[in-house]
Parts: C-alpha cells; sequence; structure tokens
C-alpha cells in the first residue's frame, strides 16, 4: 500500500531546470571503488564515468566547490593502510596523497606519566573543503576518531587541534568498542562560511563540538541533546550524533540527525531543540542523514530507518521514504512516490544523501544495497537512476560550471 | 635483494618483483619507499607496526619485527593475508 504522500510543501520552483544552471555531477562512493555520474541539464540522463578505485573502500569522494575541479578520494583496502587519492582534472587522473592522515607517534597532549597510547588511522572518512577564503585548506575526520587538515590542498596531511591527543577528547570518544559497527568516527566537519575560524565537528560517538578560534580549542555543543536512557546527558561520551548540517542560507541554523531524534539549533543558542517528535511513531525519529535545502533554511530531509530493538537499520517496516519538513521540523511530510512500498530493506548512510542546488532542488541517495535515487521535485517523487552497485557510502551533489 | 611485491602493492611498483637494500626489514622498506613512494605508509602504520593483513616472509620464516637482520643475498616475500570480502 503506498502510504501517505501530502503535498502540503511544494518544491522551490524558480527557473527549471536548464543549462544555464550548470549541470550536476554526483559522486558515489561505495565499499568497492567509485563511480562519477554526470547529468544532462536536464538531470534526466546520467553519463557513468567508472568505476574508480575498484575494489578499494571509498568512505567519501568530494569536488573542490572553490575550484570545481579538485577531487578528494578517502580510501583503503582489506590489506593496506589508508590513503588520500587527488585529482586535479575531474577524476581523469589520479594521484596518491604525499602524506595521507596519521596520528602522532606519542601522544602530545598528554602529561607526564599519563601517556596515552598511540593510535592509528584506519580510515578516513570524512572530508571538508576549507572557506572559500583558505582555497588550499581541506579538513578530514577519521576512524578511530581523529582531525586533520591540510594546507596544500589534500597532498600533505597532518593532526589538527588538540582534540587528537587531548587527555579529556580521548576519553568522550571511547575505544574501538564504542564506536559504530565498522569504528568510531569523527565527521560532519563545518567550516561557518562567514567565518573560517568557527568550526564545528561531530563524533559517534563523543557528540558535537565547536571551535571559534579556529580549531585551537574545542567545547561540547550538547544542551538539550538526549542519550540513551539511563546514561549521563552530560558527558559527551554518550552522544551519538549521525548528521550535522548547516544551512547555507543562514549560517546560524543547524539540523542534526542523532542517535535519539532529530533537532535544530538556532544560534547564539547552545539549546538544541528537538524537532522529530511528530514524525509517525511507526516510523520512529531515527536515521543517518541530514539534508538541507540550499536556499531555504526552514526546509530539510531526513531519512528514518529502524531504530528499535537489535537496531536492524533497515526502512522502517521495508517501505522506504524520506521526510520532509518546510517549516524548520515542527511538522514532516512523507515524501515516497516511487520509492518500494514493500518488501524493501536497505537504508541510507549518514553520507550518502545530499541535495543539490538547482531549481527546483534534486535531492539524491544511495542505499546499502547499492541503487541510487534521485528526485528532481525535491522528495515529491523518486525515481532510481542506477542498481547493483556495491554498498553505497557517500553521495555528493555537485554542480559543475 | 629481491622483494616480491603482491598484486596491492603494484599500482606503486607496476611489476611483481623489484629490488631494494638494507640490513634489517625496516631499512629495505625505507629503500623501497625512497623508490616507491607512499608504499610504506600501507603496509606499516603510524606507531610502526606491521598491518593487519600484510605479512613479510624471508627464508621461509614470517618476519614480525621491523628489526630483524636481513641478508642482502636473500628474498624478502610480502605477502597480503586474508582480509574478508
Amino acid at each position: 500500500m503506498m502510504a501517505e504522500n501530502t503535498n502540503t510543501q511544494h518544491a522551490d520552483h524558480g527557473a527549471a531546470g536548464t543549462a544555464e544552471q550548470g549541470q550536476v555531477l554526483l559522486l558515489v562512493a561505495t565499499r568497492k571503488g567509485a563511480w562519477l555520474y554526470h547529468g544532462d541539464a536536464a538531470r534526466e540522463n546520467w553519463r557513468i564515468d567508472g568505476p574508480h578505485f575498484l575494489g578499494h573502500i571509498i568512505s567519501h569522494l568530494v569536488l573542490d566547490p572553490r575550484d570545481g575541479q579538485t577531487l578528494l578520494a578517502a580510501a583503503k583496502t582489506g590489506h593496506l593502510g589508508p590513503t588520500i587519492f587527488r585529482s586535479t582534472d575531474l577524476g581523469r587522473s589520479w594521484s596518491e596523497a604525499k602524506r595521507p592522515p596519521a596520528f602522532a607517534a606519542r601522544s602530545e597532549g598528554a602529561t607526564a606519566g599519563s601517556a596515552l597510547p598511540g593510535r592509528t588511522v584506519d580510515h578516513t572518512f570524512w572530508l571538508t573543503p576549507g572557506n572559500a577564503r583558505q582555497p588550499d585548506v581541506w579538513y578530514a575526520g577519521t576512524s578511530p576518531q581523529g582531525l586533520f587538515r591540510s594546507d596544500d590542498g589534500g597532498v600533505s596531511w597532518a593532526p589538527f587541534s588538540c582534540i587528537n591527543d587531548d587527555p579529556q577528547y580521548r576519553q568522550w570518544m571511547g575505544s574501538v568498542q564504542d564506536g559504530t559497527p565498522d569504528g568510531p568516527k569523527l565527521h560532519s566537519i563545518i567550516v561557518d562560511p562567514r567565518n573560517a575560524d568557527h568550526l564545528y565537528l561531530a563524533m559517534s560517538g563523543g557528540g558535537v563540538h565547536e571551535s571559534s578560534d579556529g580549531g585551537e580549542s574545542f567545547k561540547p555543543l550538547l544542551d538539550q541533546l538526549d542519550v540513551v536512557g539511563g546514561f549521563d546527558r552530560a558527558d559527551p561520551t554518550f552522544h551519538d550524533p549521525h548528521c550535522v548540517r548547516l544551512c547555507p542560507s543562514n549560517p546560524d541554523r543547524l539540523y542534526q540527525q542523532n542517535h535519539c531524534g532529530i533537532y535544530r539549533l538556532d544560534r547564539p543558542s547552545e539549546q538544541w531543540l528537538n524537532i522529530g517528535k511528530s514524525l509517525p511513531a511507526e516510523v520512529g525519529d531515527v536515521g543517518f542523514p541530514m539534508v538541507v535545502h540550499p536556499r531555504n533554511a526552514e526546509t530539510a530531509w531526513v531519512f528514518p530507518m529502524d531504530g528499535t530493538s537489535v537496531w536492524p537499520r533497515t526502512s522502517p517496516d521495508g517501505k522506504p521514504a524520506v521526510y520532509a519538513t518546510g517549516d524548520g521540523g515542527q511538522s514532516w511530510q512523507r515524501r515516497d512516490a516511487g520509492l518500494p512500498t514493500s518488501q524493501a530493506w536497505w537504508t541510507v548512510k549518514r553520507q550518502a544523501m545530499s541535495a543539490d542546488p538547482l531549481q527546483p532542488v534534486g535531492l539524491y541517495f544511495g542505499t546499502t544495497s547499492g541503487e541510487l535515487w534521485m528526485s528532481r521535485d525535491e522528495g515529491l517523487h523518486w525515481q532510481c537512476i542506477a542498481r547493483h552497485l556495491p554498498e553505497i557510502y557517500a553521495v555528493e551533489a555537485a554542480l559543475l560550471a | 635483494m629481491k622483494v616480491l611485491i603482491p598484486s596491492a602493492l603494484r599500482s606503486y611498483t607496476t611489476q611483481g618483483e623489484v629490488e631494494a637494500s638494507g640490513a634489517t626489514l625496516a631499512s629495505v622498506l625505507a629503500d623501497l619507499d625512497r623508490r616507491y613512494p607512499g608504499i610504506r605508509f600501507r603496509m606499516i602504520d603510524e606507531q610502526q607496526q606491521i598491518r593487519a593483513h600484510i605479512r613479510f616472509f624471508y627464508a621461509s620464516k614470517q618476519l614480525r619485527d621491523l628489526a630483524q637482520p636481513l641478508d642482502a643475498n636473500g628474498e624478502l616475500i610480502i605477502v597480503q593475508a586474508l582480509s574478508g570480502g
């Protein structure tokens, strides 16, 4: 049975998707390689470029919006250590980072007699281009949790800020056993578009943190976020943000999909507002991705999954659906037209859903079963544009000039 | 000495058999990295530990210590061990 699909929220129709708006490039990172999908002006037909790095585990593939040419890919293989690959010609050729992210050989933040054990980067999980005024800066988040920065466009990387070896942060990060099934992640690295020194990051687990001094220091930003029952909300250790996004049209607004609900934060307030309670009880407010509208900070999308009992991490009841809000999270509308109506047991990981900046906004997600879906009308209608890919870890929608 | 390179690392060497010199496993790997930049970090992590799915064999014995002395006339075999599907 097709679930309710109210159309009270209409797509952002301005100039329709035309050649003047540029063409969309989808960057699809999977458990066994990466693919680039080049859209035509109407976003109707997609030219496949790939696989790149067949057999490599690609956690994230990101286009630098500052030059429109440089791609960074966070890679590892089953046998080899992690690295970063870099292309300056949209994937026609690749070279490896000269110095990939790696932790310090010994703890630099520990006091005498309390040396923390050295850690090893298992994989780089998240890549974020720096502020537009810092064209060669990139940030990377790793598993286990670490924050790294490159000042040369992704060629060489170094541990960044105090947190990697700060005893307090190391305690909040917990051990490998405290994280997600394939390792704890540092993710959702956000650079304020107005101020390169204003940063956010999130750790699963370990909470959301903010820096106002260019990463010299971070502090937790957790007020009013829930944790699993019985644990101390004041301790960042027990917080599990799944994905945090800043609204480009209002950089004072953040949305967050958390292990324990959906939240919104309007700065300068430090109190997160729980906005997920109006989702249907049978669907729930647990999921991984969070997507924000490029021009309207009232609009955002989530992809709920089954977070009950043993945490199946599938679509609730096998019926996948996007939920959209057009009023900052006061109400949510189910958006499932075109999606399977039953027996679809996949879900969408935290980096695997994104929006393009066209009008109306195009939405894209990749599934854990290797399907790539899109909507040209902000979620009102969905169609599958690729099947039979490996498990999809990340989907980024970029606009080519 | 002769070094046999597993398929996962031939993107660096382009061939399965290369030459490298050094009196210990550590120094042979350092020489390999000079010839093929980046190859060492894929095998040895930042805490100077051999990565989980990399094995080194020399004279039919597995090497577990980077300080292990090697003879220039020997043959170092690098193996990619089972790592799942």
